[in-house]
């Protein structure tokens, strides 16, 4: 055993009393500082649909402007509050957010609440599947490179590695429905299902049809980041002391690979997974726009091209949420699962 | 040090000092400098290319890669290389005005924390904070929203949204600059602060600042190419990579796949270009790397 799995469990037993008032202060700590980070970004975001050329107005009429006064346009601002200063109308907006109203939607007809809770359940088939499989994915390949540093595993792993970090997801995207849908006609080109039928019809084979492209997109293609970081970690690792220790003792790297790097690398990868939620969603965003499938991110490309401003604002302090939450995950299983890093010592 | 008696897979591991069989800063810097040749040439190349590969051709619509079209040519007949040779220059100026300004934004930001007190550094903290706790995309479409689309606003925005990571290591090395014997005794001898910064602080700076600037320009390139093709960037008139391929989603069932598959490649090569040129001017500066 090795001093430092020694340390591992001795922490994990004498630390358990002292942990829960440090606990308690670095979530309030954390849930104070997420308030203020959504206020900020709800004012700023509020301050850029405002400074938008585009009038929501406008927007809302689309083709039946020609069809309507001058006049009505007037009352509909009015009635819309837009003649209100734009203080009153924040002031308003965020009365009305704390009481969990979010607006309507004009593209989806549908109130905000409603809209981005289909979506984000669409969004999380797609988008919670990709997370934990390229997460999955992306650690074993970073742990078979370091292990086996130098080697032609290691080498073709990290040129993968290497392009797809300049590779467009989107792109990628675009070249698997060229292949695997036009020339090889084994997926289908576009949606979340065959085309014409009402959602609640749909078979769990059709959907898990029309979720292999985007999903093998964003796992297979989405795995650069973790993978060249685990790698690095994994290098480290081995040539540490208590790895030469264990070589000593007779271990072949694959058993110090398993025993001892794992376990050790595993930390800072899902840190980083947990880290990278927003990097996720904008990839998520461009291949649902690619295969027309109607999650969160094609929501978000909608109501930016259409001027849909309440869902625009929603969706905004919605994905500052997940990042945050997802930070705090990270930052939360940094300090509770390493007891180098805690407690009430040097970081908060 | 470069011998190699005891082959690369080694049983035990060689701690400190890996072994290596050739020069790989030489490597390095000749991939740097054909990097650099080759970014270059988009750059000059794609107005030296004329508008010719522009114009509508009717009678050559939609053909296949050849000799003559390298890249094929689209549903009017224009040439897809000249296309996206001059989609890929317009791309790289986006990128380079881009990055350049979210450089000068973290370099001045991290200048601000340091020197102007705590609660400017609180205040820098926060709206790191801010921009790093909402996706790039979401940020992006946001700005580009409030701009109304088109070229300038895909500059503005990708120059708003990728200054946080570099202002927080610009904000560390300079702290640690600020606490070193020569910058007190400058202030001793009754230098402004102001003096201190530019004849102090931004010198030691400048080679994280041109690797930070390096580092931010795929970033650049990539989001701006994502931002167009969604709608929100550079206006569908003019060849610019996302353009051609959000064009290329129309014809890719009618079997036209030169129309997105060669843009993307390009892209992909030059932003690699990139890559390899950053990591040549890292090896460089990086005294780390003077050993390799």
């Amino acid at each position: 055993m090795s001093p430092h799995d020694f340390s591992l469990h001795r922490g994990a037993t004498s630390l358990k009393a002292a942990r829960w008032p440090w606990f308690a202060l670095f979530l309030g700590k954390r849930l104070l500082r997420l308030a203020l980070v959504l206020l900020g970004v709800a004012v700023v975001a509020f301050a850029l649909a405002k400074a938008s050329p585009i009038d929501p107005v406008d927007a809302y009429l689309g083709p039946n402007i020609m069809r309507v006064s001058p006049e009505q346009r007037e009352l509909i601002a009015e009635r819309w509050g837009f003649r209100e200063p734009a203080a009153t109308q924040l002031a308003k907006w965020l009365t009305n957010l704390l009481h969990g109203d979010l607006g309507t939607s004009f593209i989806f007809n549908q109130p905000v609440t409603e809209v981005l809770y289909e979506r984000v359940n669409a969004s999380l088939a797609l988008t919670g599947t990709a997370w934990l499989l390229s997460g999955l994915l992306g650690f074993a390949l970073g742990a078979l490179a370091g292990t086996y540093e130098g080697s032609l595993a290691d080498r073709c792993i990290r040129a993968y590695a290497y392009v797809l970090a300049s590779t467009p997801t989107f792109w990628v995207a675009i070249v698997l429905l060229i292949v695997f849908s036009v020339w090889l006609s084994w997926a289908p080109f576009c949606c979340a299902g065959p085309p014409g039928r009402l959602p609640q019809d749909i078979g769990l084979l059709d959907r898990l049809q029309h979720l292999a492209l985007p999903l093998a997109a964003l796992s297979l293609f989405g795995i650069s980041q973790i993978t060249l970081h685990t790698r690095a970690k994994m290098i480290e690792i081995m040539r540490s002391d208590y790895v030469m220790y264990a070589f000593a003792q007779g271990a072949t790297r694959s058993d110090a690979a398993l025993r001892h790097g794992i376990r050790n690398a595993a930390l800072p990868a899902i840190t980083i997974q947990f880290a990278s939620l927003g990097e996720l969603f904008g990839g998520s965003a461009l291949a649902e726009q690619v295969f027309s499938y109607p999650g969160l991110g094609k929501a978000t490309v909608d109501a930016g091209i259409r001027g849909d401003v309440p869902l625009l604002l929603a969706i905004t302090l919605f994905t500052a949420l997940l990042v945050s939450v997802g930070n705090t995950i990270a930052d939360l299983l940094y300090h509770l699962v390493d007891p180098r890093m805690h407690p009430s010592g040097a970081r908060p | 040090m470069s011998t190699d008696v005891s082959g690369v897979n080694l049983p035990l591991p060689v701690v400190g000092l890996p072994v290596r069989r050739r020069n790989r800063r030489a490597a390095k810097l000749w991939l740097a400098a054909i990097s650099l040749v080759l970014l270059l040439a988009v750059v000059v190349g794609a107005p030296l290319l004329g508008d010719a590969g522009l114009r509508l051709d009717l009678a050559a619509r939609t053909l296949a890669p050849s000799w003559q079209h390298l890249f094929g040519t689209d549903a009017v007949g224009r040439d897809m290389f000249c296309r996206t040779i001059k989609g890929l220059s317009l791309s790289l100026w986006v990128g380079l005005l881009a990055s350049g300004a979210s450089t000068i934004i973290s370099l001045s930001l991290a200048l601000a924390a340091v020197s102007l007190g705590r609660i400017a550094d609180a205040a820098v903290g926060v709206l790191v904070d801010m921009f790093m706790g909402l996706p790039h995309l979401v940020l992006l479409v946001m700005i580009c929203f409030a701009l109304g689309g088109g070229t300038h606003a895909v500059i503005v925005a990708v120059a708003l949204t990728h200054w946080p990571r570099l202002t927080r290591i610009l904000r560390a090395e300079i702290l640690q600059v600020l606490t070193s014997d020569y910058v007190a005794a400058s202030r001793r001898f009754g230098r402004s602060a102001a003096f201190v910064a530019w004849r102090h602080l931004i010198p030691h700076v400048v080679p994280q600042l041109l690797v930070g600037f390096l580092l931010l320009f795929p970033h650049a390139i990539l989001h701006e190419a994502g931002l167009t093709f969604l709608g929100f960037g550079i206006e569908p008139s003019k060849p610019a990579v996302g353009v051609l391929l959000a064009e290329s989603m129309r014809y890719l069932t009618a079997g036209d796949w030169w129309l997105g598959v060669f843009p993307g490649v390009a892209l992909v090569t030059i932003v690699l270009a990139f890559d390899g040129l950053a990591d040549g001017v890292r090896a460089l500066f990086s005294p780390h790397a003077a050993q390799d």
